[in-house]
Formats: structure tokens, C-alpha cells, sequence
């Protein structure tokens, strides 16, 4: 982990990686601190669209491995989200949702470019 | 049978087979329920199941997903289910059944008790590991008794015969088929059908021995048993499967004194009334003018007019009435497609003419039993090629005049097509689904009242849900009568491009479009999605061989090609290196060891006739390659849809057998096709002679070495749905061989649907493989040298996806577990098992 910060209970702004560490329309994985300790985030890079940032959970309810960074982006009618690589459920990049299953939800985080500088909330 | 409302009727079926069932189905859906209090006995433990496909039970399917209905469903709509209790007796006088359990009144009974399976009066037949074919404990038993057997023995070459001896085979077991009469399936086929039968199935290994009737079974010497013929032959074997007809479970009518046919059966009318107006009969067990019927769709047509007269009772329906019912089947017995429409001899239609039609190359017989007129079909028989049975159905089925010469009807395609009927030509009357009895009418009517696909047509009209052998015919009217009412079948990738795999393919070639961004952008909209963007990352590497690591095309790619490696469950990797022609110097063994010790690797022989290393996490994936590259090794795209693996047998350097060399054949393919990107993965075999080790028919394309060169063939498959391939070619030499090869690939790449294995691909084309021998052979459509130049280009940009990604630091940074840390994923836990890691 970047920061040896122990668990705390607001949220705050870090810093996880430059642009040139984003991979365009595909995912990178990291470790944040989050309120509830340290978890892995996706983080999807979709260069000129609306939104170009997203940061959802790596780890796949699936599967139990921590693989979604490494599906294929996409969008279904036009919402943006990402294939889990390894059964192929679909989760909305904005929400978490699973297309799939109702009761299945990723968390998000919000993030954004400070600069090349990418910037995670968390 | 005036009986209050308040008081329900009983009712006992007395049977829970297919038949049986049904009866209950139509009873229910009828509204009976509400006149008859009903009790169904099963003398099996299992509730009824799909007998029509009890073979299955040993390919994979259990009892559960082979089950008709569920408890559930019985005791929903209020019928009592008694399962393993059988009806001994009928006490007609008092209106009782009969069982160890007790005595049960009834007002109206059926029988629907099926039949035995024959087995021949032979003194020895009831010896440990003498077995029949009929239940699922049946073959529970014959399962249990394949453990401790090598060799087994089908008593019986009918159709059932061969079904039996093909799960035989597929226990492992070295199997013959022993048939009394001189000719296998004598009921469906003439000698000349039976000739070719035999000649197919001994070339699957099945030993066939006609003409032998089986005098007695005694202890064997070599085996568990010898079987002792009439000419003092003998056979030993360790397991034997009686399959010598079946004749219908009537001990119970015959006990209680209703009237029986003279070889057994229930007489019964065209209502299904027994002898004893208050007894009906249906299914196997009942006789009908004379004949039983041996096939479930006639079952289905008695439960139908049974529960039809059972409601009549009450006035509230017409009976409808059994009418006979079509004896036309269409089978596929080890592998070879059989068929026989009414009368297939043409021994019950007096002046009927013949056609034959017999390719001893192909091994296809065909034969028309034509009306003395020449205007009507009256039967046909086919070995070898099913294709035609459908027309050639309708054509007798519906009784549809004959094309002036109806010999076209089973020559080969090519030259003059044979004037398929399609479904326009249909009347409305045509049966579809003779199962459920479903004509094209009810197919229309249900399409008109709102059914928009063909699984709501089958919803709709239960066609195609029985034993499935209408399912071509159903999806072909259904599509033609949407298309005609202007519903549009949407053949589009998805939702991201209105367009087929090959249109875009098309596209991709004509306009020279070089990226996914640039197709999306001229071509369709938003995103794209995980269905598309593979979809079309294959087809730009088809056609321009760009590295997949380029950073245009990294985003399109299945995590496999994105890691180069097949991502496991835990999310790491494995590592399989091409060892071409599975040929492999021990220098390099000992690389792929060390590297599996350096890497703590998990290793395998794979079933591709090379090393699967598993278990590689992301970030070392680089290092393992660095040093797999330096020893020569190249990747061994096992993670892409292209070219795996070219197996191959030792052949003539070392075979005393071998007569040419397959394993230099099999690494010239390997090397010429590697890195071949594909609608789906592409398989190759050589083996050096007939004897086929490698197995080379049961790949995309497989080789065999001939003394005069190489035989070619086409579009095999293992996997979920094996398929043999087809002889393609003969005796070509090697330039032959690449050249065809060459054509033959890139005209799959370019015509089918994505994630489409040669074999399925092969199967929807239409004209068959006499088309797709036209088309590269004889190059009819003069794209031959247009598709080699392709092959050729791809072949020229070849390079190691490894090797470029190993030499480009941008490329490395993809390969890190997170971005911001280096140290592996902490999730990733495994344990030891028999001296090696796996994941815990
Ligand atoms: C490793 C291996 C099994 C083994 O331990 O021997 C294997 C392993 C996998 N096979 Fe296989 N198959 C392997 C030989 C085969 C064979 C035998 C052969 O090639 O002679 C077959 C049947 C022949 C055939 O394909 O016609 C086979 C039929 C399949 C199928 C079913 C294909 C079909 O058309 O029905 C799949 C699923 C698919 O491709 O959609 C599959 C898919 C897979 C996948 C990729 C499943 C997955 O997505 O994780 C497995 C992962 C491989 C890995 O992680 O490395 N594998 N697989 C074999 C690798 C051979 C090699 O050297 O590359
Ligand atoms: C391996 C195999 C493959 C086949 N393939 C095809 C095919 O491709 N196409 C086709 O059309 N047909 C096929 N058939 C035939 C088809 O299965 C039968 O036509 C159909 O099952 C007949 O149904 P039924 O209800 O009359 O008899 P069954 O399904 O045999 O049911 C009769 C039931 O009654 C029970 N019973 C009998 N006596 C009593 C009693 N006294 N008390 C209580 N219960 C009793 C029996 O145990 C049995 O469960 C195949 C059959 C087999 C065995
Ligand atoms: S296929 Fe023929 S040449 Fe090859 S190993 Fe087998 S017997 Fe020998
Ligand atoms: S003919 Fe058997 S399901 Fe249609």
C-alpha cells in the first residue's frame, strides 16, 4: 500500500498513479485505504467520453479472485460497463449493479484527474 | 357413468413410462382433474423420464435432467404418484387393482405398462453380466458391470442393438454386435443398406456378426463368458446386452381375461378401449389393428384420443380417435445417420417402383419406394446422409405429387439440384412435429397469435419437445414465416453493429478498416461490448495479422489474449509453449522443468501433446517467458481462438507401419498455420497411415498419410459434440495439401458466425460438403487464389506475441498486479496435492 494509513473514518482524496498508468478503454488494478481498510479497485479509463474515470471493486463475488480490472469494457444501451473475465457477469461502471443478478453490487469510489494525476476518494 | 360432481371418479393408470405420463399431461391440461380422482403406479423408482434418450444417461445426463415432470407437478394438480409399487393383479369383477401394498377400486383403469426388453430362450441367458437395455437401472447395472469387463457383446443388431452397442463402446469396452439375421437393422434397411451399415460400423472398431443365432452361454476360458453359436463358433466376452426385440408387458390383461392379439398385446380400439369398456390400453402395450407401435409419437397420439374418449364419459368433448400413426424414423446409430419412411421395403404396396441410388466412396445409400403411378412416395430409406429425409417426408407424409423425375429427389446435389422442399411448398396441413402432432398450421396460427420467436413457437405448441428429430424442419418454417410476415430475424452481432459476423468481416476486408474505433465509428455505435469487440479483434488479426498487443487492439481482447495466457480460477495464469508436432528435444524438457521448479508451476501433459505449466501469477508472467524465449520456445497461442495444437503420431521414421512422415508433416503445418486467428480454435492432426494414431479425424483438419501422399480431412470435432471428419481430398502431395488447406481455413474465417467451430460451421452450410468441395477444389466461386494469398500474408506477418511483448517496456507495464504496489496478490492461497501447488 502507498500509504500506511490505518482505518479511518472519512473519506479522503489519494493518490494512486498517473494517466500513463491507465491503460485507454481497458482496466488497471491498484490497493487503496479505504474507511473499511485496504481493498483493490478496477480503474477503467475511457479517454473522451462524459465520464473517463471509474473506480469499482477488483475482487469478482463470483469467482472469489480479484480479476475485474482485467475484463472487456463496453457499454449495454449505452451505460457503461465491464465483463467479469472469468463467468462473464456484467456490472455497471457508474453503480456497481450487476446486469445479472439484482442482489449483487460492486462498490464505487469517486475519482478524477488532477492534472495526470489520478485521484481517488476513499 | 353418471356420477355426482362432488364425487370424483377413480381413475388408475397403471404405468409411469413416457406414455403414461403424457396421459396424465393431456388429462390435466384437459381440466379432467375436475371429474377423475387419479392414481398413477409406477413399478420403477423413478418418476417417468425420457426413455427416447436414455443413452444420454451415459454421455453425461443424470436422472434428474432426463425426468419428464416433477413430484411437484403431480401433487400440484392433485394426482397420486405411487412409484416403485407394482400392479400385480386386476380383479375386474370388483374393480380393483392389485398390489404387494394393498387393493385399490377403480371405475376406469389404463394400462400403460410398455414393454420388456426379449431376451432369446438360450440356456445360459440369465448369467452374471447378462444384461438388457431398457430403464435407468438397467443401465446402472450394465455401468456396474463395465468396471471389471474389457470386451462386450449386443445380442441384437436393430436399432436398439447398435444404440446399446455404442454405449458399450463408450464404457471402453471392445464391442461386437452379434445379429441373427444376415443383415443388421433388418426391419429399416435392404441388404444393400445393411451391407453399408456394416461396413461403417465395423470401421468404428464395432465388431458385426450377422447370421448367428447364439446356442448357448458357458463359462469362457479368456473371458467371463463364451457364447456358443449354431456352427460351434465361438465369441468370448465379459458382458453381454440382450437386444433382441421387445414385446409388450400384457400379463396383467391376459391374467384378468381381455382380449389379446395372437403375439401378445392389449387390443384395443380407435378410442383406446380394451375388450372392457371401463379398461383402456395406450403405449407400447396396446395393439392396434393389428400392430404395436415401437415409437413414442404414436403413444403420444393414443394418450391423446385415451384422454380425449376418458372425457367424452362425461359429454363434454368429442372423442377424438387414434388413427394409426407413422412409423417413420430418422436415427443416428454410432455416428452414421439412418432413416426409413413408411414403406421402406416396399414389400406392402402393390406395383410400388424403386429407386437406388448406392456411392460406395461416400458410403451413402438411398432408395425410393414410389406409388405405380410414379406420382406418390410411399417409402425411402437412407444410409449414410439424413439430409434428405425431411423433404422426402413432406413429400410422403402429405402426400405431395412427385417432381416428374424422382430420382433427383436422391441424387447428390451438385450438378442438378434436388428440388428441396421448402417451407412454402408446405400445405397447411403438413405435419411438423409428429411427437406432438403439430401441423404448419398450428405453427402459423401461433406465430399469429403473437409468438415471435422460435422458443415461444415451441412454447406455444410443444413442437420440437419430444424426440427433437423435427427441430431442423421447425426452425427453418419458423424463420420463413416471420420473415414473410415482415418480423425481421435479427441475425445482428449485437447490439452495437447492425450487422453478422460476415458482413463486418466483409466490411472490414473491402474498406481495409485496420480498428475496432474506426468500424464503430463508420459502422455502428456506443462502445462496443465483450460480444463484438473479440468478434472483431479476430477478424482485423485474420486479415491483417497485427500483434494483438498493439494498443489499438489490447481493449478488444478475452483476458487470454490480453495476458497471452488462460487465466484460471483463482486469477492466475497458465503457460503452454507450442512444441510443434508435440516433437520436444530434452533440452528443452529440462527448460520447462526448471522453469516450473524457478516459478513453483504446476505441471501437466496436456491432452494437445504439450506442457501446460499452472499457476503463474500476472507479474511474473514476463520472467517466465524472458527464459522460455531464450530456449527457443515460442507461445503457444492456447489462449487465443487459433491454431492450438497439430498432433502427431511418430510415423514412418520410426513406425514399422508409418508410410510417410508425419511428425515432419505436423510441424510444417504447425509452423506454416501458427498464430492463425479464427471465428473459434482451429485443431490439426497427422498420423502416418491408416491405423490413425494421432486422430486426425477428429479435428478441423486432419491428415492421414496414404502410400501415394496425403488424405485430407475436413471439420472433425472432439469436445462437447463429437463429430468425425469428413474425406476431403486424396492422395495430394504436400503442395496439394498447404493449398487446400490454405483455401479451405480462410474461407471458414471468412463465411462463419463467431465462436463457430469448423464442424457446427460445416454443418449450416449450405449444399454441404459437396459445395464446400466445389468451392476449393474446383474453386467454383474463383476466390482460390485470392483466399491462398490471404493465408499467405497472414503466414509472412507471423511473430511471436511473446517475443514482441517481451522487447517493449509500454507493452510490460499491462503485466503488473496493481499499478501502484508490487507485490502479489495476497489472495492468491494454494496447497499441495500429490508433490505440486494448486490453488486452495
Ligand atoms: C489444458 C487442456 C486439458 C489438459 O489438461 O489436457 C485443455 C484445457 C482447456 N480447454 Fe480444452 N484443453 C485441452 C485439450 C482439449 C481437447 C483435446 C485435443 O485438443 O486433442 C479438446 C477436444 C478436441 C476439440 O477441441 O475438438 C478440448 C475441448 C475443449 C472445449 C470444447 C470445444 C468444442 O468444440 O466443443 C472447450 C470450450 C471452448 O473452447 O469453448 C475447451 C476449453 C478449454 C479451456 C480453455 C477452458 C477455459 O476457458 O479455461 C481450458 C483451459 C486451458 C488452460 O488453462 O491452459 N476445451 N480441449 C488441453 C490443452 C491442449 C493444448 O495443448 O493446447
Ligand atoms: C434405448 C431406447 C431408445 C429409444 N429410442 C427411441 C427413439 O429414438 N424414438 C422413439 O420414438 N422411440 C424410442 N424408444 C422407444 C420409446 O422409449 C417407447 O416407445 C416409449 O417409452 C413407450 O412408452 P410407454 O409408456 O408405452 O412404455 P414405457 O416408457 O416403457 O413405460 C412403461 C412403464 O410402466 C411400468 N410398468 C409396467 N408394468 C407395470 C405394472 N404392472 N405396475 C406398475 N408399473 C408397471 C414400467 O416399469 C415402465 O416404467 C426407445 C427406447 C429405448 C429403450
Ligand atoms: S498411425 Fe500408423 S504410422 Fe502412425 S504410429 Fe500409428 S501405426 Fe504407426
Ligand atoms: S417429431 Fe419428435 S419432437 Fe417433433
Amino acid at each position: 500500500m502507498t500509504t500506511a494509513a490505518a482505518k479511518t473514518m472519512t473519506r479522503t482524496w489519494q493518490l494512486l498513479c498517473t494517466r500513463a498508468d491507465l491503460v485507454p478503454f481497458s482496466g488497471v488494478a491498484a490497493w487503496v485505504d479505504t474507511t473499511d481498510g485496504p481493498a483493490q479497485v478496477a480503474l477503467f479509463y475511457l479517454p473522451g467520453h462524459a465520464q473517463e474515470l471509474y473506480a469499482i471493486d477488483h475482487h469478482d463475488p463470483f469467482s472469489g479472485a480479484n480479476v475485474i480490472a482485467r475484463g472487456i469494457v463496453g457499454d449495454i444501451k449505452g451505460e457503461p460497463v465491464v465483463a467479469s473475465p472469468i463467468y462473464k457477469q456484467h456490472f455497471h461502471l457508474t453503480d456497481g449493479q450487476c446486469l445479472e443478478d439484482d442482489s449483487v453490487t460492486l462498490r464505487t469510489w469517486p475519482v478524477s484527474f488532477k492534472g495526470d494525476e489520478v485521484w481517488i476518494e476513499a | 357413468m353418471n356420477t355426482a360432481h362432488s364425487e370424483k371418479v377413480q381413475l388408475i393408470i397403471i404405468g409411469n413410462g413416457m406414455v403414461g405420463h403424457h396421459l396424465v399431461e393431456q388429462l390435466v391440461e384437459r381440466g379432467a382433474t375436475e371429474r377423475y380422482a387419479i392414481t398413477v403406479f409406477g413399478e420403477e423408482r423413478h418418476l417417468a423420464y425420457d426413455r427416447v434418450h436414455l443413452s444420454e444417461y451415459f454421455s453425461g445426463r443424470d436422472a434428474a435432467s432426463l425426468a419428464l415432470s416433477t413430484a411437484d407437478y403431480y401433487a400440484e394438480h392433485g394426482v397420486t404418484l405411487r412409484l416403485a409399487e407394482e400392479v400385480t393383479a386386476i380383479d375386474r369383477d370388483a374393480g380393483e387393482v392389485v398390489t404387494p401394498q394393498g387393493r385399490y377400486p377403480y371405475d376406469r383403469l389404463v394400462l400403460a405398462t410398455g414393454s420388456y426388453p426379449f431376451v432369446p430362450p438360450i440356456p445360459g441367458n440369465d448369467r452374471d453380466g447378462c444384461l438388457v437395455y431398457r430403464t435407468l437401472d438397467d443401465l446402472d447395472a450394465i455401468r456396474a458391470a463395465a468396471e471389471s469387463a474389457t470386451t462386450g457383446v449386443v445380442v441384437g443388431g436393430g436399432l436398439l442393438g447398435l444404440e446399446a452397442a455404442n454405449a458399450l463402446r463408450g464404457l471402453n469396452l471392445d464391442t461386437a454386435v452379434v445379429e441373427f439375421a444376415p443383415r443388421l437393422m433388418p426391419m429399416q434397411v435392404d441388404h444393400e443398406g445393411g451391407e453399408l451399415l456394416r461396413e461403417k460400423i465395423e470401421a468404428l472398431g464395432v465388431q458385426v456378426l450377422t447370421g448367428r443365432a447364439t446356442q448357448e452361454i458357458v463359462d469362457g476360458q479368456a473371458s467371463r463368458h463364451r457364447m456358443v453359436f449354431q456352427d460351434d463358433k465361438v465369441l468370448e466376452t465379459d458382458l453381454i446386452v440382450f437386444s433382441a426385440g421387445i414385446r409388450p408387458r400384457d400379463e396383467l390383461a391376459r391374467d384378468s381375461g381381455l382380449e389379446m392379439g395372437e403375439r401378445g398385446g392389449v387390443v384395443i380400439d380407435d378410442r383406446c378401449l380394451t375388450s372392457d369398456p371401463a379398461i383402456l390400453a395406450v403405449g407400447e402395450v396396446a395393439l392396434w389393428n393389428n400392430s404395436i407401435f415401437g415409437l413414442v409419437a404414436p403413444g403420444y397420439q393414443m394418450a391423446k384420443a385415451a384422454a380425449a374418449t376418458l372425457l367424452a364419459a362425461f359429454g363434454e368433448t368429442e372423442g377424438e380417435a387414434f388413427k394409426g400413426a407413422d412409423m417413420s424414423t430418422k436415427l443416428k446409430l454410432l455416428g452414421v445417420d439412418v432413416g426409413s419412411i413408411g414403406d421402406a421395403h416396399g414389400d406392402r404396396t402393390p406395383g410400388a417402383r424403386m429407386f437406388r441410388f448406392l456411392d460406395p466412396l461416400k458410403q451413402q445409400y438411398r432408395k425410393l419406394v414410389v406409388s405405380s403411378d410414379g406420382r406418390r412416395l410411399v417409402g425411402a430409406m437412407l444410409v449414410g446422409d439424413n439430409s434428405y429425409y425431411d423433404t422426402l417426408l413432406q413429400y410422403y407424409a402429405n402426400r405431395i405429387e412427385l417432381p416428374e423425375d424422382p430420382a433427383s429427389l436422391i441424387l447428390p446435389a451438385g450438378g442438378e439440384a434436388a428440388p428441396a422442399l421448402g417451407p412454402d411448398a408446405l400445405p397447411e396441413t403438413a405435419t411438423i412435429c409428429s411427437c406432438h402432432n403439430v401441423t404448419k398450421g398450428d405453427v402459423c396460427a401461433a406465430i399469429d397469435a403473437g409468438a415471435t420467436d422460435l422458443g415461444a413457437v415451441k412454447g406455444e405448441t410443444k413442437a420440437s419437445t419430444g424426440c427433437g428429430g423435427c427441430a431442423a424442419l421447425l426452425k427453418t418454417l419458423v424463420d420463413h414465416e416471420l420473415e414473410s410476415r415482415g418480423v425481421e430475424v435479427d441475425k445482428s452481432i449485437c447490439e452495437h453493429f447492425a450487422h453478422t459476423r460476415q458482413e463486418l468481416y466483409d466490411i472490414v476486408r473491402v474498406e481495409g478498416i485496420k480498428t475496432f474505433s474506426e468500424l464503430i465509428e463508420k459502422h455502428g455505435h456506443g462502445l462496443g461490448c465483450d460480444i463484438c469487440k473479440p468478434a472483431v479483434a479476430s477478424i482485423l488479426a485474420s486479415c491483417f495479422n497485427e500483434p494483438i498487443t498493439d494498443a489499438a487492439h489490447v481493449p478488444l481482447q478475452d483476458t487470454n489474449d490480453t495476458f497471452m495466457a488462460n487465466m484460471q480460477k483463482n486469477g492466475t495464469y497458465s503457460v503452454v509453449p507450442r512444441v510443434p508436432g508435440g516433437e520436444i528435444t530434452p533440452d528443452k524438457l529440462v527448460v520447462l522443468g526448471q522453469v516450473a521448479q524457478k516459478y513453483a508451476l504446476y505441471t501437466k501433459i496436456t491432452g494437445g501433446q504439450r506442457i501446460d505449466l499452472f499457476g503463474a501469477r500476472l507479474e511474473d508472467l514476463p520472467a517466465i517467458w524472458g527464459e522460455l524465449i531464450e530456449a527457443g520456445f515460442e507461445t503457444g497461442h492456447a489462449y487465443g481462438k487459433s491454431t492450438r495444437t497439430v498432433k502427431s503420431c511418430v510415423g514412418s521414421t520410426w513406425c514399422r507401419y508409418g508410410v510417410q512422415d508425419s511428425v515432419g508433416m505436423a510441424i510444417q503445418l504447425e509452423h506454416r498455420y501458427k498464430g492463425l486467428r479464427a471465428p473459434h480454435k482451429l485443431k490439426f492432426a497427422v498420423s502416418g497411415c491408416t491405423r490413425e494414431c494421432a486422430e486426425a479425424q477428429s479435428k478441423d483438419v486432419g491428415v492421414i498419410a496414404t502410400e501415394n501422399g496425403w488424405n485430407l480431412y475436413v471439420c472433425g470435432n472432439g469436445g462437447m459434440r463429437p463429430r468425425h471428419a469428413e474425406l476431403f481430398a486424396t492422395d495430394l502431395s504436400d503442395e496439394e495439401l498447404f493449398r487446400y488447406i490454405d483455401r479451405f481455413l480462410m474461407f471458414y474465417i471468412r463465411t462463419a458466425d463467431r465462436l463457430q467451430r469448423t464442424s457446427v460451421w460445416r454443418e449450416s452450410l449450405e449444399g454441404g460438403l459437396d459445395y464446400l468441395k466445389q468451392v476449393i477444389l474446383e474453386d467454383s466461386l474463383g476466390i482460390g487464389e485470392e483466399l491462398e494469398r490471404q493465408m499467405q500474408a497472414v503466414v509472412d506477418t507471423y511473430e511471436c506475441e511473446w517475443a514482441g511483448a517481451i522487447s517493449d517496456p509500454e507493452k510490460l507495464k499491462r503485466f503488473r498486479s496493481f499499478v501502484n504496489d508490487s507485490r502479489p496478490d495476497p489472495d492468491i492461497i494454494t496447497t499441495s496435492e500429490r508433490g505440486q501447488l494448486r490453488p486452495a
